[in-house]
């Protein structure tokens, strides 16, 4: 595995497993106006996840749903801060939110200058979807920055942006839950 | 805050009024109006303004006889029937076809 | 019903629209608030049996699908209760009355969804029910209600071919994936045929003398049966109603439904009610400092 796919897997795994848990606060959301809104972005992130998955699948012989269902728990490069399950918490899943989208443009500013043409040229596609998330992101931000617990939960979250290897528990029983449909049946077409 | 929002579906066509959001501010109030009535790429353009920036017209007063200036105000058909039948008789130097 | 009240029953029944700052009977409005109430309430509630599947969908094709479909769900209970906010009930009292359990919801979401082939089988099915009644009220005497209800059936088009497609690609996959859909329809069967009423006569049906509804119960049923019921046999499918058949005059002919059933869960009886209302209450009570901290006076 080339080194470039082993970023791209890392950012695919990043988006899916994050889209993954915002799409937790689909039907659940503080405002109905926001839970359409937040859902939006849930499913970008799993859009983002899917691309980056075909380009890594193409380059390994597989495909995307195969990358994102059918590998084991240790094989997956997420982050540890997108693995937690915050929903009760709009505080800390905003603080996430923000976190995340800040580090992400950087990532993806990187990708876009890559020398493989069809790489960049997704990577400004992922970009010019991921403005909407910043938007997004700094209007919550400027609402809840004088929120004791909205401050809290930045301070508790930023040391995890970046920290990957060993996954949070609650990791396996997200895959648990991701995987059960498929694996009752393997190599089922859904 | 209620904010109405009007979209126009094709370029060209005319914004119409397509419903409402509740949002603290103008900046929500398009986010909301953006994922709401755009997010399957059902418009090409949304206007948002708040309620109250939007007043309701409903009454015109129309009471004497102002059709002058409207097209039922013109009943034709009587007095072109005549004319042409002046016009067919051919004296005072008319006749049909001629000028 | 006095002279004004009647010249108005007669403007409705005669094709005519009502908008928001008309002048309306009392009647009226506490019928049209209570009918379009209730479908903000199924439309919020049909998001809870749905969700578990986002997070257990098999593809990122169908994870993102089922997503988008939830989320239009939400989306319409916004359209829905901003049409009841408009009529006099703020969203917070119809969400007050919703969790009390003063006011119902539709009956198909009371029940649990329990595999994979249940979500298939209500995407496909019960949205079709639910688009049956929704295209009738494209021409209900309300004008704000009707027109929403343009955006509400636009987007169900897509929950339906969904579904179809999820029932679809099961029904080419392997038996126990055909075993999955035909016992979600055994399942599903008795609420389908509850979901649009009991048959009662639409001149008798307050919601149709008012003009609110534009088709009796039975109507929407036959419509729903002559619509669905050639596409579940065509896949080999069994309907679990031996008695269902089209007679010599064209109408469906069928196993009377279990009326109790349907007023003891819609009275709040359901498999599933309380837990659900419980899930809206908490979730509620666990964002409200949000709604305090964001719909407070705007900076």
């Amino acid at each position: 595995m080339t080194d470039q796919v082993q970023k791209i897997l890392e950012i695919a795994d990043d988006e899916l497993i994050l889209g993954w848990r915002n799409s937790e606060w689909t039907g659940i959301a503080p405002l109905l106006e926001e839970d359409v809104a937040f859902s939006s972005i849930a499913q970008n992130e799993i859009g983002h996840a899917r691309a980056l998955y075909e380009r890594a699948a193409q380059e390994l012989g597989t495909t995307a749903d195969e990358l994102a269902f059918d590998r084991s728990p240790e094989e997956y490069r997420c982050s540890r801060l997108v693995q937690l399950r915050l929903v009760p918490d709009w505080a800390a899943t905003i603080a996430r939110h923000y976190l995340y989208e800040t580090a992400d443009e950087e990532r993806i500013g990187v990708l876009k200058q890559s020398e493989d043409a069809e790489l960049a040229g997704l990577a400004a596609k992922i970009d010019r979807e991921e403005a909407y998330h910043r938007m997004h992101a700094q209007m919550w931000f400027e609402r809840l920055h004088d929120e004791p617990r909205f401050k809290a939960a930045l301070d508790e979250l930023q040391p995890l942006l970046d920290v990957r290897g060993e996954h949070t528990p609650e990791f396996a029983t997200l895959w648990e839950e991701m995987t059960s449909v498929r694996r009752s049946l393997a190599g089922a077409t859904w | 805050m209620i904010y109405e929002v009007f979209r126009q579906e094709r370029k060209g066509q005319a914004f119409a009024h397509a419903g409402s959001v509740e949002a603290p501010n103008e900046e929500f109030a398009e986010a909301y109006a953006r994922e709401q009535y755009g997010r399957r790429g059902e418009s090409t353009a949304l206007w948002v303004a708040p309620r109250d920036a939007v007043h309701e017209i409903d009454d015109f007063a129309d009471e004497l006889r102002k059709n002058y200036h409207r097209v039922d105000g013109y009943p034709l058909k009587e007095k072109l029937g005549k004319a042409r039948e002046l016009a067919a008789k051919g004296p005072r130097g008319l006749s049909a076809g001629a000028g | 019903m006095d002279a004004r009240e009647q010249e108005f029953l007669d403007y409705v029944q005669g094709g005519g629209q009502v908008e928001t700052e008309d002048w309306m009977p009392d009647e009226y409005r506490a019928k049209l608030i209570k009918f379009i109430e209730m479908h903000g309430n199924s439309e919020l509630m049909g998001v809870l049996p749905e969700r578990e599947w986002i997070l257990r969908a098999p593809t990122l094709q169908r994870k993102l699908a089922l997503t988008a479909k939830v989320q239009d769900e939400v989306g319409h209970s916004q359209l829905i209760y901003r049409v009841v906010e408009d009529l006099g009930k703020p969203r917070e009292r119809c969400l007050d009355d919703l969790i009390s359990g003063k006011s119902k919801f539709h009956n198909v979401f009371h029940y649990p969804t329990k595999t994979w082939g249940d979500v298939g089988v209500i995407a496909w099915l019960v949205d079709a029910a639910a688009i049956i009644s929704q295209k009738a009220l494209l021409k209900c005497s309300y004008a704000p209600y009707a027109r929403i209800m343009k955006k509400i059936c636009w987007e169900e088009s897509f929950h339906i071919l969904h579904g179809r497609d999820v029932v679809l690609t099961m029904m080419l996959g392997t038996d126990e994936q055909r075993e999955l859909v035909q016992e979600a329809l055994d399942r599903w069967w008795g609420p389908l045929m509850q979901f649009h009423g009991n048959p009662i006569s639409r001149e008798e049906d307050p919601m149709y003398v008012w003009r609110i509804k534009s088709q009796g119960n039975e109507e929407a049923r036959q419509q729903f049966l002559d619509g669905y019921v050639p596409q579940i046999w065509e896949l080999g499918l069994t309907v679990p109603d031996p008695k269902l058949r089209k007679n010599e005059d064209d109408v469906w002919k069928y196993s009377e439904p279990d009326w109790d059933e349907l007023k003891r869960v819609v009275t709040g009886h359901g498999p599933k009610t309380a837990e659900r209302l419980e899930l809206r209450r908490t979730s509620r009570e666990e964002t409200a400092w949000v709604r305090r901290a964001v719909l407070a006076e705007a900076a």
